[in-house]
Order: structure tokens, then sequence, then C-alpha cells
């Protein structure tokens, strides 16, 4: 066991993925030479040599375009598109190719490639660096869509979806990249994709989050436990397929549920996961089930982002309320 | 590739410029050095969110700039404060967009230059939307945009190369080739020779020019300027030049790239030349240099200060500018944001 963050758990990931098969190639921006402008391949250039980890030209749909040529030939491919806010003109690539391939030829052809993408803000950075835009990926059919939030998921997902017959569009926040370390166990281990993760239990109103959203969310159920309320805290981590059995039980056991985001909130994936809590455990509902999110606004750029980003006291404020009624 | 004035300040041909006027932008060449090396040092002093240098790349930004009309369009990047400056964007609104402030985007209204793009290649087609809107209109604008070596990789370029040519729009694209896109080299940016050749593909003229020569690139900037203005459409220009500083703050070339090559650019600093020759002529002096760099220090320091000055934007003013009037939903959420 060694302690690692999520990059270096990444980085370990990719390691083992690139040792083990050498079909495994990573591509993307400055992915080679400079390990990555978040040093997550950091050394793996050194290691498997220039023709595996592949430093591309700066041409996002051209990575993930050429990229399903690499999967449909053969190839597994790990690409990286270096901010969310950039994943735009790749995402044609994305829509049209590589999550339709496998239907357009009746399982004649598939993509089995992984897409990372970082994403998320409050690192101040610049414009188009702090994107939270999950749903324009989970609202297209045939994208498996996942977020890990801690490093033994990290490594465990990204091997998992390495091993996935299909296209995985691997999430990273951006923010908890160094900002969690815990002991993930060496060698090849596989975490499934689609199980939810009940991160805290509790007995009064489900708390429902995923990425970096996990650590503000975990801050609102102490300070809810401080007033006597017991939130169960539970981390999506795989989006689409989503775990709707863990969060039904749950839901039907404390009978509220808040859903927490950073994304924007119209049409985000919290109104799906409401509108599936719903269907599945209406009459079990004490209260209406309430969303705490990013505004609809453009992500604010540094001196204003504390404005945007939902926090501990937000979260716990939407829980109490609704603990209230 | 065009030269005019050597690094040793010596002339190859006649200069286009009165000596006067190259003094001129040589003191504007400082100013623009002493913005740069202000940003980095205030980025590290977590004043500023990441930065990215423009140094060593002075003369290409400046020279270009000047060859331009004040009504004339730009659209630049992250690293082209200079030529932003050179027409008309206020340097303290340079900055204030730079320590992360949504007005920093917002210049006076007669200053024709959009905020800079932070994504690479996505401007270059803008560009060409601002010139032929200009000559659809019936003005005598043209626009301008600058962009690196790395974003002729994108698709977004072939767009707007093809489509300014195609309807011969008037449009200058304005590549900096300063020999990297983050950690990538040009070499391995694209096998073009050069990158003026892609031009020919395109149906127009493409020149590669010394990017570090103040005279090269004004004289050049100003030809397909003209050409653009009289209606014989777009050229690209590549100036050769070379990023003497990190990609941004947050970057550290010492992983991809050799000391030694640095330095020998170095030795080709833009401004060296510059004042070689005005030395030369006797328009050049110690204690003149160390008042441009006063003025420039003053200047800078004051944009700093406003931009510092700008009292924060508030929760509600985030939702602000999003539509040109609120619609209920957001009202909604404004007032849900402003009451905690
Ligand atoms: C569409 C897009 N992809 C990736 C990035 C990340 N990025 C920022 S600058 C840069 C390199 C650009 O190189 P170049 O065009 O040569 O300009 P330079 O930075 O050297 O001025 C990259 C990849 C981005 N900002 N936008």
């Amino acid at each position: 066991m060694t302690v690692r963050n999520i990059a270096q758990a990444i980085n370990d990931a990719l390691d083992l993925a690139l040792a083990k098969d050498s079909d495994v190639v990573v591509m993307g921006e400055d992915v080679g030479r400079t390990g990555g402008v978040f040093r997550v391949t950091d050394g793996l250039r050194d290691r498997y040599g220039a023709d595996r980890v592949i430093d591309s030209p700066v041409a996002e749909s051209g990575i993930v375009g050429v990229g399903f040529g690499m999967a449909v030939g053969g190839l597994k491919p790990v690409l990286e598109l270096q901010f969310m806010g950039f994943s735009y003109p790749a995402y044609d690539q994305v829509v049209n190719h590589v999550a339709r391939i496998r239907n357009r030829s009746r399982h004649r052809f598939s993509a089995p490639l992984v897409i990372r993408i970082p994403y998320g803000g409050g690192i101040g950075a610049a414009e188009h660096h702090s994107e939270s835009m999950e749903a324009i990926y989970t609202h297209v059919p045939g994208l498996k869509v996942v977020v890990p939030a801690t490093p033994y998921d990290a490594k465990g997902m990204l091997l998992a979806a390495i091993e996935d017959p299909d296209p995985v569009i691997f999430l990273e926040p951006i923010r908890l990249y160094r900002a969690v370390k815990e002991e993930v166990p060496e060698g090849w281990l596989t975490q499934p994709l689609g199980e939810a993760r009940v991160e805290r239990e509790g007995e009064d109103v489900t708390l429902i989050t995923w990425g970096a959203m996990t650590k503000e969310t975990r801050e609102a159920a102490v300070l809810l436990e401080e007033n006597g309320i017991s939130a169960e805290v539970i981390d999506l981590r795989s989006l689409v397929p989503l775990d709707i059995e863990t969060l039904t039980e749950s839901v039907q056991r404390t009978g509220r549920a808040v859903i927490v985001h950073e994304a924007p909130r119209t049409g985000g994936f919290g109104a799906e996961v409401a509108a599936l809590l719903q269907e599945n455990c209406l009459f079990d509902l004490a209260a209406p089930i309430r969303r705490v999110t990013g505004w609809d606004t453009v992500f604010p750029l540094k001196r204003s982002e504390h404005h945007y980003l939902p926090g501990a006291a937000r979260i716990a404020a939407a829980a109490t309320q609704v603990m209230e009624v | 590739m065009f030269q005019i004035l050597t690094p040793s300040g010596a002339l190859n041909q006649e200069s286009p410029l009165e000596v006067e006027m190259i003094r001129r932008l040589y003191r504007a060449m400082v100013f623009a050095r002493t913005y740069d090396r202000k940003g980095t040092a205030l980025q590290k002093q977590g004043r500023l969110a990441t930065y990215a240098p423009f140094e060593g790349q002075e003369a290409a930004q400046v020279g270009s700039a000047a060859a331009l009309d004040p009504d004339d369009w730009m659209a630049a990047t992250y690293r082209d404060g200079a030529a932003m400056w050179m027409q008309g964007y206020p340097l303290e609104l340079l900055l204030a967009g730079r320590t992360g402030d949504e007005r920093g985007g917002s210049p006076p209204v007669h200053v024709p230059v959009l905020p800079p793009s932070i994504t690479v290649g996505g401007h270059m087609v803008h560009a060409v939307g601002l010139g032929w809107a200009a000559k659809l209109r019936g003005e005598s604008r043209i626009a301008i945009t600058y962009f690196g070596d790395g974003a002729t990789s994108e698709g977004d370029f072939h767009e707007a190369m093809n489509f300014a040519a195609v309807f011969s729009v008037p449009c200058v694209f304005f590549c900096q080739n300063n020999g990297w896109a983050i950690s990538l080299p040009r070499e391995e940016q694209t096998r073009s020779e050069t990158i003026a050749q892609k031009a020919i593909a395109y149906g127009m003229p493409g020149v590669q020019i010394d990017g570090n020569d103040l005279l090269a690139v004004y004289q050049t900037t100003k030809e397909a300027i003209e050409r653009a203005r009289g209606g014989e459409g777009p050229t690209l220009i590549e100036a050769v030049t070379y990023r003497l500083g990190p990609h941004t703050t947050a970057d550290d070339p010492g992983r991809y790239r050799a000391e030694g090559l640095t330095e020998e650019w170095r030795r080709r600093d833009p401004l060296e030349r510059v004042r070689l020759f005005l030395s030369e002529r006797e328009v050049w002096s110690q204690s003149w240099q160390q008042q441009i760099e006063k003025e420039a220090a003053e200047e800078v320091d004051l944009a700093i200060e406003r931009a510092e000055g700008m009292s924060p934007l508030g929760p509600g003013e985030i939702f602000d500018a999003m539509f040109e009037s609120l619609p209920p939903h957001l009202a909604r959420q404004r007032a849900e944001a402003t009451q905690q």
C-alpha cells in the first residue's frame, strides 16, 4: 500500500495499463514531455516511449477523432483533453462517432476508448478552465460517464474504464487532484462502473453528490450533525450507468433527499436524479427533493468564484429546510 | 525570412519608418516589457490569476499593431497584451482581467478589440466575421487576428483561412511562431517547413518574417493591411519569434526545453537591436532609457492600483450580464444567491 493522491493514483493506473497491454496508448496535449499540465502523466513517456505516450498537436477534434480510429483499429487509447472547457471542439466526434459506432455497425465496430477530462472550478483559473458540464456527456446515448472523488476510485475506475468494451468519459475533479490522499493497494485493481458509494451513513436525510462536491457535502453533513441531523452522504461516482438501487434504498429509508452539484442547475444531472427518485420512491418522501447547485451563469473568474460554488453552509441550509417540512 | 533590421542594429534595406517613429515604438516596447514583467511578478505574489508572459515577442506585437488604423478590429489571445494595448485596450482592464474580474473584458466603446481569447483558435474565425461585416457594411476597417504556432493545428485555423480566402475578406492572420505550444516544439506541431507556406493551399499570400525585427514586422503588416483594405483579401504572416519565458506562470519550461536555446534567443532580443539602431543615430541615451523605464513603471503601477481598486462584483452581479434583461428563472436564482 502506498499513500497516493488522485493525480498519483491515475498515474499509477496508466502505468499499470501501459505495462500490461501493448495496445494501450496515452494521447493528448502536453501529456508526454511535460507530463501533462497537472502532471498526471508524469514519467510515462520516459518509461513507454513517445510512440505510446503521445504529445498531440493542439487539436481536440483530432485527438478524439484519431483516437476513435485507433480504437476501432484495435488499440485502447486513453485520451486526455486538457480542460473540460476545451473538450467542445471534440464534441462532434464524441456525439456523432465515438458514442454511435457500435450501434451504427450493429456491433461490427466499437470504440473502446477512455477520454480523461479534468473538470470543475475553485482554483481561480482563467475562463473556460472551471467548467462542470457533465450533463452534456450524460445526455449522449452510448457513453458511460464516471467521476471518481477518491484516489482508490480514481485508480480502480480508470482501470475498469480501460477494460470496458465501450467508450468512457472519465471526469477528474481538478480541485481534488492533490487535496485527497489515501492508501491505495498496489497492482491491478478495478472498481466496477455503475456502483455508487455510501460515503457516510445517516438516518434523516440523503445528500447525493459526486466529484469535487463530495468535500463540501461531507462538511455539510458534519455541520448538520452538530445540529442533531443525521445525514447520509452518497457519492454517485458513476453517472452513467447510475446506481439507482443504492439511491432508492437510502431515500426510502430517510424520506428526504438533497442533490448537490457544481454544474449549473437547469438541465443538470441533478434533475435526472430527482426525476428517477420521484419515479421510484415518491410515496416515501416526507419533503420535496431539493437541489443545491451552481447557478445558471457562466462560471465566474477568480474574484467571484466563491459566489458561485455551493459551499457546506448552503448545502446544510437546504438540508435543514428539507427537515423542517 | 524577411528582415530589415539585423540583431546588431544594422539595416538590410531602407527603413519603412522615420527615426522618430522608431523611437516611439521602442518606447512602446519598453512599456510592454515593463507591463509583462510586472504581470509575472504580481502573479507570484498571488495578486493575479495565471499570467501568460510575452517577453521576447514585443516587436511582433508592437510592430504589427502600429500598422493598424484606430478603428481596425483585433481578435487576439491571452498572450497578446502588448498588441491589444497598442490598439487602445486600457492596461488597467488587461490587468483586471488577469486578477479574475469579468470587467477586464469590457473595453471602452471606441476600442475595437475583443477580450483576449483563452480558447486556442476559436477567435481566428471571429476575425474573419468582423472583417467581412466591415466589408458588407461598406466600412474601410479591416480585422487582424493574432495566434500562435499551436493554434494552426486547430480545425478553426483551417476554417478561418478558407472562409477568408473564399470570400476575399479584409483580414490579416498574424501568427507569432514563438517556437512552443506549451511543451510541444514547432517541429512537432506541423511538418510544414514554414507556417507561412500553409497560405498557398488556401489561395492567399503567406510571408515568413523575422518576428523580432520591429521594422520587418511593421512593413509586412502594413502591406497586408493595405491589401485587405484595398479589397485584395487576406494575408498570412508568420512572425518567427521566441517565448523567452514560461508558457504561463504555472509552467516549468525546464521540463521540456534546454536553457541554452533560450539564451541563444535572448541574444536576438527584439528591443536590443532597436536600441543599437537608435544609439547609432544618437537618439538613445542611458538617461532617456531610465526615464522611459520610470514612466512605464509608474503607468503600469497606476493601472495595477486601478485594477485592484475595483470593488469586487457582488453575488448578484454574476447574473447581470447573462442576458440583456434577467429572465424569471435567473431572477429567482439571483434572489437566492443574494439572500445567503
Ligand atoms: C481549444 C484549446 N485547447 C487547449 C488549450 C490549452 N492551451 C492553452 S495555450 C496552449 C498552447 C497554445 O500554443 P500556441 O498556439 O503556439 O500559442 P502560445 O501559447 O505559444 O502563444 C494550449 C494547448 C486551450 N486554451 N484551448
